[in-house]
C-alpha cells in the first residue's frame, strides 16, 4: 500500500451529458514517471484536477498517497505539487516574492522558508535572476519557476499538466533534465502531454487516453508490440525490383512491407536484420542500406487512432 | 442520484476554512497599496478632499463670530461654488475607489493563470475569497481614515480650534459608515469579477450599477411610488403612503442610505430622516442639536442595511466561485 501513489478505481466526471472521464482506472506507483497521453479534451487535465480534489469525482474512487482528494484536500494538496499548463505568475513581483506567497500559504515561516526557496531557486538555476520581476522572464524560465514553486513544498508527488508546451527544443531538453533530477531524487511524477517523443524520453510507463477513457497503459515498448503488431520497423534499401519484395514479404515474422523505388519499410516482430541481407543478396539484389527503429511513441499513437476509429466505426 | 452520493461525505472537512487567510490578505493588501490604480485615485480623493475642505475652511472662518459648534463637521458639508462639499465627492469617489479595488480580483487571477495554481495549494477557496475581501476592506479603510486624519489637520490649521468629542463621535461614525458603503461596492465588484471572464466586463457592470443608483434609482422610485400609491386628490394619508413608499424604494440604493447617513452624522440639527408631520414636532425646539448617541440611533438601520447588504453580495459571490471549475 504504501508503494502505490495513486490509485484510481472507475474514477468518473461527468459534466451534464459529456462524459470527460470514464471509469478510470490507474494506479501509479513510487518512484515511477508515468505520462498520461491524448488529444485535447481527451480527459487528462480533469482527471489531474480529481486527483488534487480541484474537482468533484462524478463516481469512483481516488487515492493519492492513500489519502482521499475530496475529503483531505489539505492535506493532499500539502504533499502533491502541481504544475498547471502555462503556469502563471504575478507578473509585477519578483521570482522570489512569488515564492515567497506560495511558501506561506504552505504554511511555512522564516528562516525554514528562506533556505527552501533559495535551495529551490538554486536546484532550477534561477538563483542570478530571483530578484527580477517575473514579467521579464522567458518561458523556459517561467516554467522553471513554475517547478521552484512545487519543489519549496517538498512533495512526494508532482503533476505536471503539458509541461513542454510552447517551450522551444533547447528549453524542453533543459526540461526534460530537470524532470530526471526529480526522479533521481525519489519524486514520483505524473505528466500529461499530447507531445510523445517528449513523453517518450522521460516516462517509465505511460497512459493512452481517448474521450475520457485510458485505452492502453504500459511501457513505449509494450504499447508498440501490442499496437503496431510488431515493434521492429527496419528500413531497406535494396535495387532488385519485386524478386526482392517478395522475398521480404516471405520472411516469416515479417508483418507489412512497404515499398518505395528502391526503399523499403519493413515491420517485423523481431530484429530480422540478418535474414533480411541473407533473403535480398539470395534473391539477387543489390543491398545498400539496412537500419533498425526503435518504434516511437508517435507512431503507436497515429496507428492507434486509425484502428480507433475503425473501432468506434464497427460499434 | 450518484453525484449527492459523492458530494456528502466531503461536508466535513479538514482543518480550518481560514488556513493560509493571512498570508492571501497581507499579499494582497501589499498588491493594492502598490498598484497604480490604487495611488491614481489616492491622488484624485486627496485632491477633492484638499480642495473641498479648503474652500469649506475658508467659507468657515469667513463666517466666523457666528455661534457654530460644529465647525469640524461643517469641514465636510460646507460647498462653495463652483465645488460641491467633500461629502458629495465621498458619495461618488468611494464606490468608484472600491469598484477599482476589486474588479479584476478573481478573473485577473483566472486570466493571469495563477488561480488553479493557488488553489493547488493547501488553502480553501474560502481563504483566497475573503482573504482578497478583507484585503480590499483594509485598503479602503486605511485610505479613508489617513484623509479623515488630513481632513482632520487641515481643520486644526485653518481652524485654530480642535473638534469636541461630540464632532470625534460623530466623524468616527461618519468614518465607519463610509467603509461600508465602500464595502458594498467592493462585494459588488467582486461578484462580477467571479461572474465575468472579463476584467473590463466585471468593470462595466460594476459601474453600470453605480450610475444606475446614482441617476436613475431616484427617478424611477418616484415613478414606481406614484403608479403604485395614486393619491385621490384631498386624500392625506394616500399622500403620506406614497411618499412613504417612495423613502421605501429609494432606501434601496445605498447611495440613499449612504446620504442620509451622512445628512444625519454631520447636521446634528437633523432629528428624523423622513417625512415629519408638524404634529411631531410639537414642543420641540427647531435648529437643536440632538445629542451624538442619538444621532447615531438614528442611522443605526442604515448602518445595519449598508452591512447586511455587503454581507449578502459577499455571500452571493461566495456560492458561485465555490462552484466555479477552475480550469479554463
Amino acid at each position: 500500500m504504501t508503494d502505490v501513489v495513486i490509485e484510481c478505481r472507475d474514477l468518473t466526471k461527468q459534466y451534464g451529458t459529456f462524459i470527460a472521464v470514464d471509469h478510470l482506472n490507474l494506479t501509479v506507483r513510487k518512484g515511477e514517471i508515468f505520462g498520461l497521453l491524448g488529444p485535447n479534451g481527451a480527459g487528462k487535465t480533469t482527471t489531474i484536477l480529481m486527483l488534487l480534489g480541484l474537482t468533484e469525482p462524478t463516481g469512483g474512487s481516488v487515492r493519492v498517497l492513500g489519502l482521499d482528494p475530496a475529503r483531505q484536500p489539505l492535506s493532499v494538496k500539502a504533499r502533491v505539487g502541481y504544475l498547471p499548463d502555462q503556469v502563471g505568475f504575478y507578473d509585477n513581483l519578483t521570482a522570489r516574492e512569488n515564492l515567497n506567497y506560495i511558501a506561506k500559504l504552505n504554511g511555512m515561516r522564516e528562516p525554514e522558508m528562506s533556505k527552501r526557496i533559495n535551495e529551490a531557486l538554486a536546484q532550477v538555476g534561477l538563483s542570478n535572476v530571483a530578484d527580477r520581476r517575473v514579467k521579464t522572464f522567458s518561458r523556459g524560465m517561467r516554467q522553471r519557476l513554475g517547478v521552484a514553486e512545487i519543489l519549496i513544498k517538498q512533495p512526494q508527488l508532482i503533476i505536471m499538466d503539458e509541461p513542454t508546451l510552447a517551450l522551444d527544443p533547447e528549453a524542453v531538453r533543459e526540461f526534460l533534465d530537470l524532470i530526471r533530477q526529480l526522479k533521481a531524487s525519489g519524486i514520483t511524477i505524473l505528466l500529461s502531454s499530447h507531445l510523445l517523443q517528449q513523453v517518450q524520453a522521460v516516462c517509465d510507463r505511460v497512459g493512452l487516453f481517448h474521450q475520457g477513457r485510458m485505452v492502453l497503459e504500459g511501457t513505449v515498448g509494450e504499447l508498440a508490440q501490442r499496437v503496431l503488431g510488431g515493434a521492429y520497423r527496419i528500413h531497406v534499401e535494396a535495387e532488385g525490383g519485386d524478386a526482392v519484395a517478395a522475398a521480404l514479404h516471405a520472411l516469416p515474422d515479417v508483418v507489412k512491407v512497404s515499398a518505395n523505388g528502391s526503399q523499403y519499410n519493413v515491420e517485423a516482430r523481431a530484429d530480422l536484420r540478418a535474414e533480411i541481407a541473407r533473403k535480398v543478396i539470395e534473391a539477387g539484389g543489390k543491398l545498400l542500406g539496412l537500419s533498425v527503429d526503435t518504434p516511437s511513441l508517435d507512431e503507436v499513437y497515429a496507428r492507434y487512432f486509425q484502428k480507433g476509429a475503425a473501432y468506434a466505426a464497427r460499434a | 442520484m450518484q453525484h449527492a452520493r459523492s458530494i456528502a461525505p466531503a461536508r466535513q472537512r479538514e482543518g480550518s476554512p481560514w488556513t493560509g487567510l493571512w498570508a492571501v490578505v497581507a499579499k494582497e493588501m501589499a498588491d493594492y497599496l502598490t498598484s497604480a490604480r490604487m495611488m491614481i485615485l489616492e491622488a484624485l480623493i486627496l485632491l477633492t478632499a484638499f480642495g473641498t475642505v479648503y474652500a469649506a475652511s475658508q467659507n468657515l472662518r469667513a463666517g466666523a463670530g457666528t455661534s457654530d459648534d460644529f465647525l469640524f463637521l461643517r469641514l465636510f458639508t460646507t460647498a462653495r461654488e463652483p465645488l460641491p462639499a467633500f461629502v458629495g465627492f465621498l458619495g461618488l469617489l468611494v464606490p468608484l475607489l472600491a469598484i477599482a479595488l476589486a474588479f479584476d480580483s478573481i478573473n485577473g487571477e483566472f486570466n493571469q493563470r495563477t488561480l488553479s495554481k493557488v488553489l493547488a495549494q493547501p488553502i480553501y477557496r474560502d481563504a483566497l475569497l475573503l482573504g482578497k475581501f478583507l484585503a480590499g476592506l483594509g485598503t479602503l479603510a486605511l485610505a479613508l481614515t489617513a484623509i479623515w486624519l488630513l481632513i482632520i489637520g487641515m481643520g486644526l490649521l485653518q481652524l485654530g480650534v480642535p473638534p469636541s468629542s461630540e464632532e470625534t463621535v460623530r466623524m468616527l461614525w461618519f468614518l465607519l459608515i463610509t467603509i461600508f458603503y465602500g464595502g458594498i461596492w467592493l462585494a459588488l465588484a467582486m461578484l462580477f469579477s467571479i461572474i465575468f471572464r472579463q476584467p473590463a466586463t466585471a468593470a462595466l457592470a460594476a459601474i453600470a450599477v453605480w450610475l444606475f443608483f446614482t441617476v436613475f434609482w431616484g427617478i424611477i422610485a418616484s415613478l414606481l411610488a406614484r403608479t403604485l400609491q395614486p393619491v385621490p386628490p384631498g386624500d392625506t394619508q394616500a399622500l403620506i403612503n406614497q411618499i412613504q413608499l417612495e423613502l421605501l424604494l429609494t432606501r434601496l440604493s445605498p447611495n440613499t442610505l449612504f446620504s442620509e447617513v451622512a445628512l444625519a452624522m454631520l447636521n446634528p440639527a437633523v432629528r428624523a430622516l423622513g417625512i415629519v408631520l408638524p404634529i411631531q414636532l410639537h414642543n420641540a425646539i427647531p435648529g437643536t442639536p440632538l445629542p451624538a448617541g442619538q444621532s447615531i440611533l438614528l442611522t443605526w438601520p442604515h448602518a445595519t442595511g449598508l452591512i447586511a447588504a455587503t454581507i449578502v453580495l459577499f455571500a452571493i459571490g461566495y456560492i458561485l466561485f465555490q462552484r466555479q471549475e477552475v480550469r479554463a
